[in-house]
């Protein structure tokens, strides 16, 4: 009796490891947020100073990080996760854009983003816009930013959502990555985005 | 741009000083120090792990450097999904213990005053409570580290 016990749960939990492993059903190692949040729309202004929507960059993957460039750890830390990421793509890198999103208008004009952005890769794109635009964005996403108090320097500091939104090539909300999920685990799940029909 | 090579050769020789003196026994010393250059003249962060061989904790108060205009002390953090960054007075290394600034958590926040480079070695000071200042090479490496 106990040997039949023993063998009915030895049999579930391969069938389940079974379930969990295979099937062709797609398995993701950040967060899916499928259906949960709306597909991407914005109007802002890109690195080079123009006017720019969502569907410019229709046929990519895409990610969404919002911060802000004078930034010189979380932002970055991010950033090259995700560089590192994107580079374990191989030739398929091109299929996917970074799109940085600084919530720091006043000291982030264009030609800053162009030149921060360019330093983590060719995927990488600076985009800003004015205070309407940022915040219906970041109200889409129902994430927020604020401004610390300027020290007497003038300098302050710019509070941020630390979420990576990722957008299929419809620009339909897939997943929602963090600097903590790793290289690796955004490397697999972008790829299988980019392999998607 | 002369300006910039004389001062980098400036920071050589200093660093070679620094180097010499920091053979003896400190009761504070640094290791894995390095700088992520970001373009333009954005605020830079500075990483380091710092070693107290002490049985009193040693209380990070300052940090300079002639690359500098100024150098603070700042804390990210994650809250609730939000980053944020905070200014500190200071840091305090254990006794016997160490403490790291490193990326996502402590770093040195630092303003350029000077243009840096890749794989230059930049010498920065450290200021403790009890007076104790030591000197070490920061390496400046690329922004995806």
């Amino acid at each position: 009796m106990k040997r039949t016990l023993l063998l009915t749960s030895l049999l579930g939990l391969v069938t389940l490891l079974l379930a969990a492993c295979g099937g062709g059903t797609q398995q993701w190692k950040t967060t899916n947020i499928t259906g949960v949040m709306p597909d991407l729309k914005f109007t802002l202004t890109d690195e080079n100073g123009k006017t720019v929507h969502a569907d410019a960059w229709r046929g990519k993957v895409k990610l969404m990080y919002f911060g802000y460039a004078h930034c010189p750890d979380i932002c970055p830390l991010t950033l090259a996760t995700v560089g590192r990421a994107i580079s374990q793509l191989g030739d398929q890198s091109d299929a996917v854009r970074v799109l940085f999103v600084s919530v720091d208008p006043k000291r982030d004009p264009p030609p800053v983003l162009k030149e921060y952005t360019q330093a983590f890769g060719p995927e990488f794109v600076g985009l800003t816009g004015t205070q309407d635009q940022l915040k219906a964005l970041s109200k889409r996403y129902r994430v927020s930013y604020s401004y610390g108090e300027p020290d007497a320097n003038g300098e302050y500091a710019v509070n941020h959502s630390s979420a990576v939104f990722v957008f299929d090539k419809n620009g339909d909300v897939r997943l929602l990555m963090n600097r903590e999920d790793g290289a690796d685990a955004m490397a697999h799940d972008l790829r299988q985005l980019v392999n998607a029909s | 741009m002369r300006n910039h090579r004389a001062l980098s050769r400036l920071f050589i020789v200093l660093g070679l000083l620094l180097a010499g003196s920091a053979m003896a026994a400190e009761p504070v010393t640094a290791s894995g120090a390095w700088i992520r250059l970001l373009p333009g003249d954005l605020p830079l962060a500075g990483y380091v792990t710092l070693h107290n061989h002490t049985d009193k904790p040693a209380k990070l108060i300052g940090v300079k450097s002639a690359a500098f205009k100024r150098i603070e002390m700042h804390h990210s953090m994650t809250m609730s999904g939000m980053d944020k960054m905070m200014p500190v007075n200071s840091v305090t290394v254990p006794p016997n213990g160490e403490f790291s600034f490193s990326p996502g958590g402590y770093h040195l926040m630092m303003w350029r005053r000077v243009e840096l480079h890749f794989a230059q070695q930049v010498p920065v000071t450290l200021e403790f409570a009890d007076g104790t200042q030591i000197n070490t090479q920061f390496t400046v490496k690329g922004p995806a580290q």
